[in-house]
């Protein structure tokens, strides 16, 4: 299966702008379904960003994030050709990682 | 009309002894921990507590154990009219030195906390992200700065709930 993770790393001088788009239902638990059923919560709770065995950015999440989240942050220290290392854990256990080069 | 036969089995007396014996010892070892509340900026964990509170203000206390002032040094860009609640583009950025970490309160959701980041050190203090709205609200990040937490609110319409999406 494809990666759950699609992050562009772009470098300019010395910071690093990445944007990530997850592909995760970050349902609520508070929908019903078309049978009235309630769909129960699965959301993304923690999603990291690590470079060079450094942490460069953690979000805790609840389920008040959209739906196929997208998150924009920039880090300095980093240089083109580096890698970066993303991944994320959900309430009911489901995790995924992924790395992309710094362009 | 049968009765159904009680179960034979009873938990043998010095099996149960040595198990209430095992439980308070667990108890004892857990009173003697020092008590220390989980702080997003203070430690790796995930703040479970301060997304299970419902109004904003119990989930800064949960979160930061402290209030907020207002700072013009925090930029919260939102849209004044979010015709789709589910996908309200969201950013804060901010000119404060030495931020640890940058907050998304949303007040009028079942639970306000909306989301968390951790800045450390070398990461720019600025983020974008997109949130769920319920409905019309009053939307408050929180940039906690060199121990320090300061604030900027903003109102956003919301013509169709997120609650669906």
């Amino acid at each position: 299966m494809a990666s759950s993770i699609r992050v562009r790393a772009t470098s300019t001088g010395d910071i690093t702008e990445v944007q990530a788009l997850i592909q995760h239902p970050m349902d609520t638990g508070l929908v019903k379904d078309s049978k009235g059923e309630l769909i129960p919560a699965h959301f993304i709770q923690q999603l990291k960003f690590e470079c060079n065995g450094k942490d460069v950015f953690v979000a805790d999440w609840g389920t008040a994030v959209s739906k196929d989240p997208y998150v924009k942050f920039s880090f300095k220290g980093a240089r083109k050709g580096d890698e970066l290392k993303i991944s994320w854990t959900d309430n009911k256990g489901g995790s995924d990682t992924t790395t992309a080069k710094i362009a | 009309m049968t009765t159904t036969p009680k179960p034979h089995w009873r938990p043998h007396p010095t099996r149960r002894l040595i198990l209430q014996g095992a439980a308070s010892v667990a108890l004892l070892g857990l009173g003697n921990l020092p008590f220390a509340p989980a702080r997003a900026a203070a430690n790796d964990k995930y703040p479970e507590e301060a997304f299970r509170q419902k109004s904003e203000a119990d989930a800064i206390k949960a979160l930061y154990g402290k209030a907020a002032e207002p700072s013009d040094k925090v930029k919260l860009d939102a849209p004044e009219i979010a015709e789709n609640g589910g996908v309200v583009p969201i950013s804060v950025t901010t000119s404060l030195d030495k931020v640890t970490s940058i907050s998304f309160f949303v007040a009028e959701n079942p639970n306000a906390l909306a989301a968390s980041y951790r800045i450390p050190e070398g990461t720019i203090p600025a983020v974008a992200n997109r949130l769920k709205m319920a409905r019309t609200t009053k939307l408050t990040a929180i940039v906690e700065a060199d121990g320090k937490l300061y604030s900027a609110t903003k109102e956003v319409k919301v013509t169709v709930g997120g609650c669906g999406g």
